[in-house]
């Protein structure tokens, strides 16, 4: 009955946060996968899918967020998602995206 | 941030002429020349770098709305315009939809948390239905400032 979840805690690193070209990068993964994908931020969630809830997240450089996921390929949409937010988009220019980053 | 904040009221484009997206951008930016927040001689580069940054991916997010924006160095502080086309304006948006709203936005380079803000609050309005249908519905200029000024202060809720 249970389907596989996966959660991550993720920061946005690209100095410029979570705006518009971002937000369709993320869209455009988050819909390869077949889970559902959430992003939470405070005590509030939105939908990974929708470019529009996206960019109401308004989440800039640092800007702790929780990445979920729910359904069979949960964990690898997980995965990928925070390795985009987390190597910047990227927009680092400073030669070293910090990819590695994890929870 | 509140509409207030960054919408330049006489900007604002009721029924919007242009019907392919470089005119409606142009159109949008003209608006803020008129409105006397863009220096006349700044038009021409100010559109150009709303149309590089469409190149890069269009800015039309779905439900009929587009965001076209750039950051520019002659802005000293987020400025924005709203525009509306009855029509609807082929803007290779992601869904594929005309756009019918239009919200141009021009900030500065140093203020990138600004530029989200905008963002969010542009978005965060947008998600609610009956404020959507109503801004397109809107027809004159009044009727688009009260919105806004509704939204301001929180009379729609979802």
């Amino acid at each position: 009955m249970s389907q596989p979840t996966a959660a991550r805690e993720i920061v946005v690193v690209n100095p410029q946060g979570f705006h518009a070209r971002p937000a369709h990068l993320f869209m455009k993964l988050a819909s390869e996968f077949e889970a559902e994908v959430r992003i939470l931020k405070g005590n509030s969630a939105i939908n990974g899918k929708s470019i529009l809830d996206l960019l109401t997240l308004g989440a800039g450089n640092g800007t702790k967020l929780t990445l979920q996921a729910v359904g069979n390929d949960a964990q690898a949409a997980v995965d990928a998602l925070a390795l985009l937010v987390e190597s910047g988009f990227g927009e680092m220019d400073n030669g070293s995206p910090q990819a590695q980053a994890s929870a | 941030m509140k509409f207030s904040d960054f919408i330049v009221m006489p900007a604002i484009k009721a029924d919007l002429a242009a019907d392919d997206k470089g005119d409606v951008i142009d159109e949008l930016v003209h608006s803020l020349v008129d409105a006397g927040v863009i220096k006349p001689t700044d038009q021409e580069g100010i559109v150009a770098a709303v149309m590089r940054r469409e190149e890069l991916g269009s800015t039309g997010i779905g439900r009929g709305v587009a965001v076209p924006h750039t950051k520019h160095p002659t802005v000293e502080r987020l400025i924005g315009t709203v525009g509306i086309s009855a029509e609807g304006v082929n803007f290779n948006s992601l869904d594929g939809a005309k756009v019918h709203l239009f919200f141009l936005i021009v900030s500065p380079h140093d203020r990138p948390s600004d530029h989200l803000r905008a963002l969010e609050q542009i978005t965060m309005h947008l998600r609610d239905d009956a404020f959507c249908r109503f801004l397109k519905q809107a027809r004159t200029v009044p009727d688009i400032q009260q919105l806004l000024e509704e939204a301001d202060a929180n009379q729609f809720s979802t």
